[in-house]
């Protein structure tokens, strides 16, 4: 899962630097993903994983990081695979 | 939405008192030569009001942020530029006293507020970023002997050349991102101001915003430890919103007052008749009840969502909701005020009636660029393609 949400991040949080220099739990707001961006990288999320964020979860900590994402699609019942 | 204590109770009352004894008096003056509300920001000052919600621990009022709200519609419908500043120093105490959590600094500088009565300004703005206070182009920089240092292009700050500290925006160092943004308090003493360009706008002219070029050298202390974006998400943002939509409120409201003085006044000389004018103001009465109803309940939202914890501040939805009271609030607010002037005819329009609305419909002209709606409309739209309950 963790290497989907990479390959996610790294084709729409817009980051200016490559994803692969960032650790799992690396904070991407201060990577410099804008909060414009961040919604991009939700709707993507959503669509790739083929979820649905309640707004519980449309929060600024649980797109922070590759592994605070990882949690929350857990949470949602994707498989770890 | 809670009661007001009586703690609240006699705040508002000094208030009230400096709106129509000395705010209301000074209104014109101060819109005419567009000069800064001198009398009644020293009287407030007089009062405690400039740190009325610093908690009693640290030596305040403690009053609640209902009655600061309901402050800034008591000053609002006396002199506008007077409750803009009001509102504006309330915003940087609020957001320092909700996330200073313990930084002993800024537990101290609370204390010498309560005794100095300081005036605190904003520097969120900057040129270059588009109107876009997410993001900054000035970066606190490791200065000399252990200090810290910023030099900004602010396009306006409200009141710089009268305030006692400057509350600004910054990245959090030369190499951060744009977005990663920490919020630093300087001091007058650590501050270099210099004017850019001149102050003589369409209205709110007494809070005497023209742009400046600001450089500071300070403690490393002086940098709130909470980011920006947090205290942006859980108070800046809803609490300007909040507090900016009261003082347009009591802006309109004096408006219709005056339009139904007015009215009154022309029903008393055909006693036999009532007017045409009346009608109209019915119809002006459910349009500002439209914006008090927008207001108050704003505010009440905000009470539940600040509850506990201050998660729920950050879901999509109450960022949507404070958002939309921005956009509601400063678009109704002239729209009633124009709607007065309608009423009055040209006893309105004239500068120099007991019925003149020239200067409340200029005042709440103002409102909607005061971060700019459509900006926000922007951020909404946005926000909309993935938030679910709104």
């Amino acid at each position: 899962m963790i290497d989907r949400i990479r390959q996610v991040v790294r084709d729409h949080a817009r980051l200016p630097i490559d994803v692969n220099e960032l650790e799992d739990n690396a904070d991407l707001y201060q990577a410099g993903m804008t909060s414009h961006a961040s919604v991009g990288l939700m709707l993507a999320l959503e669509n790739a994983f083929d979820v649905e964020f309640p707004d519980s979860m449309l929060t600024r900590a649980v797109f922070q990081s590759i592994s605070s994402i990882a949690e929350a699609l857990s949470k949602l019942e994707v498989p770890a695979a | 939405m809670n009661r007001l204590t009586d703690r609240d109770e006699d705040f508002l009352t000094g208030i009230r008192r400096i709106a129509y004894e000395i705010a209301g008096p000074n209104a014109d003056a101060v819109d005419h030569d567009a000069r800064f509300p001198i009398e009644a920001v020293d009287a407030l000052r007089g009062g405690g009001a400039l740190s009325a919600f610093v908690p009693v621990e640290l030596g305040g009022r403690g009053v609640s942020f209902e009655a600061i709200a309901a402050a800034c519609f008591e000053l609002g419908r006396r002199c506008g530029a007077s409750a803009m500043v009001f509102a504006m120093h309330q915003i940087e105490v609020a957001s320092i006293v909700r996330h200073a959590d313990d930084a002993p600094w800024f537990q101290e500088y609370l204390r010498d507020l309560v005794r100095e009565q300081r005036l605190i300004a904003s520097v969120t703005s900057e040129i270059g970023t588009g109107g876009d206070m997410s993001r900054s182009i000035a970066a606190l920089t490791p200065g000399d002997d252990g200090t810290v240092r910023f030099e900004k292009q602010a396009p306006t700050v409200s009141y710089g050349a009268h305030a006692d500290d400057f509350l600004a925006t910054l990245r959090r160092s030369p190499d951060a991102e744009p977005g990663d943004q920490v919020i630093v308090l300087a001091a007058r003493d650590q501050v270099t101001l210099e004017q850019v360009g001149t102050w003589d706008p369409l209205g709110m002219r007494g809070t005497c915003s023209p742009g400046y070029t600001i450089r500071a050298e300070f403690l490393p202390e002086q940098v709130l430890p909470t980011p920006f974006t947090a205290v942006a998400t859980e108070s800046m943002v809803p609490i300007s919103h909040i507090l900016w939509s009261h003082l347009w409120l009591g802006i309109a409201t004096d408006a219709f007052e005056r339009a139904r003085t007015f009215v009154r006044a022309q029903a008393k000389q055909r006693p036999e008749q009532p007017p045409p004018t009346a009608q109209r103001l019915s119809h002006l009465m459910s349009e500002l009840s439209l914006l008090r109803a927008e207001v108050n309940s704003a505010l009440a939202d905000f009470e539940v969502a600040s509850e506990g914890s201050r998660d729920r501040l950050s879901t999509m939805a109450t960022v949507l909701r404070f958002n939309n009271l921005k956009i509601a609030a400063s678009e109704q607010a002239p729209r009633v005020c124009q709607g007065a002037m309608g009423i009055c005819g040209i006893v309105g329009f004239k500068n120099d009636t007991p019925f003149s609305v020239g200067r409340h419909l200029r005042d709440t002209m103002s409102a909607s660029l005061m971060v700019a709606n459509e900006r926000i409309h922007m951020t909404n739209a946005s926000l909309l393609l993935v938030a679910k309950d709104v």
